[in-house]
């Protein structure tokens, strides 16, 4: 029989500093989501440039001057966007990693570690990410 | 201890179509961000480069299915938290009916976007 536990209203976020680990997990993973439902919206808006493209002159895709790699290879080139790019992974391996952890807590294993698991999730967010910077900065400046 | 902390209901369609798209979407998010970042540069995407990679059919479905898992699955979890604020009847049906249509629309378009990138346009 399951029994009721009595977490208070998570959703109140004015009581932040009585929240333990599980409960900062929760709102970790709720905003991370948020980001990045947001971003696919916005990714497949900058990606419809292709729709232009396919139906421009053929001669500019050979040249690359196209709408579509004109747009990508612009915003690439802008520092901003390469520091959004790494916010993005952070926030989507943050996401995947507690996910997984969500998993383990709803089929109950190792329910007593979920704390140190949520930890263990933000040091690897962490490692992965910086790890990743080198790739994600390449050949940018300010 | 409780037995239940997840936000989904128990045993219920979207709880069980939430971890199976996770799962799905692990695997080709990794996949996507090795391509797009480590193997080839998004730097240097062009309009060639992606339409030689989406011409082959099973790249094309592959990123096809990887979009609408995607947006199953935020759509869902969007749907989901709303739901946890304390989201209740008319409000909560309005909330169902404009997700859902945000997400075909995205899908659609989405669908869109991938044929004009193959050149089946």
């Amino acid at each position: 029989m399951s029994q009721s536990y009595n977490r208070g209203l998570i959703e109140d976020f004015g009581r932040w500093k009585e929240f333990s680990a599980g409960m900062w997990a929760w709102i970790f993973h709720k905003f991370t989501g948020w980001m990045l439902i947001g971003y696919l919206f916005t990714h497949i808006a900058v990606l419809s440039t292709a729709i232009g493209a396919a139906a421009g002159d053929p001669a500019a895709i050979q040249q690359e001057t196209d709408v579509y790699t004109t747009t990508i290879q612009g915003l690439e080139s802008l520092f901003i966007i390469r520091v959004l790019e790494v916010g993005l992974l952070a926030v989507a391996v943050f996401h995947i990693l507690n996910g997984l952890r969500l998993l383990m807590v709803d089929l109950g294993v190792g329910l007593s570690a979920q704390d140190k698991s949520f930890y263990a999730s933000l040091v690897l967010t962490g490692i992965i990410t910086i790890a990743s910077v080198p790739t994600f900065m390449d050949g940018v400046t300010i | 201890m409780a037995e239940h902390y997840s936000s989904f209901s128990r045993g219920g369609t979207g709880w069980l179509l939430q971890r199976i798209t996770a799962a799905f979407l692990i695997v080709v998010l990794a996949f996507h961000f090795f391509q797009l970042h480590f193997v080839n540069h998004a730097a240097d995407v062009t309009f060639a480069g992606t339409q030689a990679r989406m011409e082959n059919v099973g790249y094309f479905l592959t990123m096809v299915l990887f979009l609408i898992t995607g947006t199953f699955h935020g759509v869902n979890g969007v749907y989901n938290a709303l739901v946890n604020q304390g989201l209740e009847g008319t409000q909560k049906k309005v909330v169902l009916a404009v997700l859902s249509l945000a997400g075909i629309a995205l899908i659609a378009q989405g669908i869109w976007v991938a044929v004009a990138m193959a050149g089946w346009t």
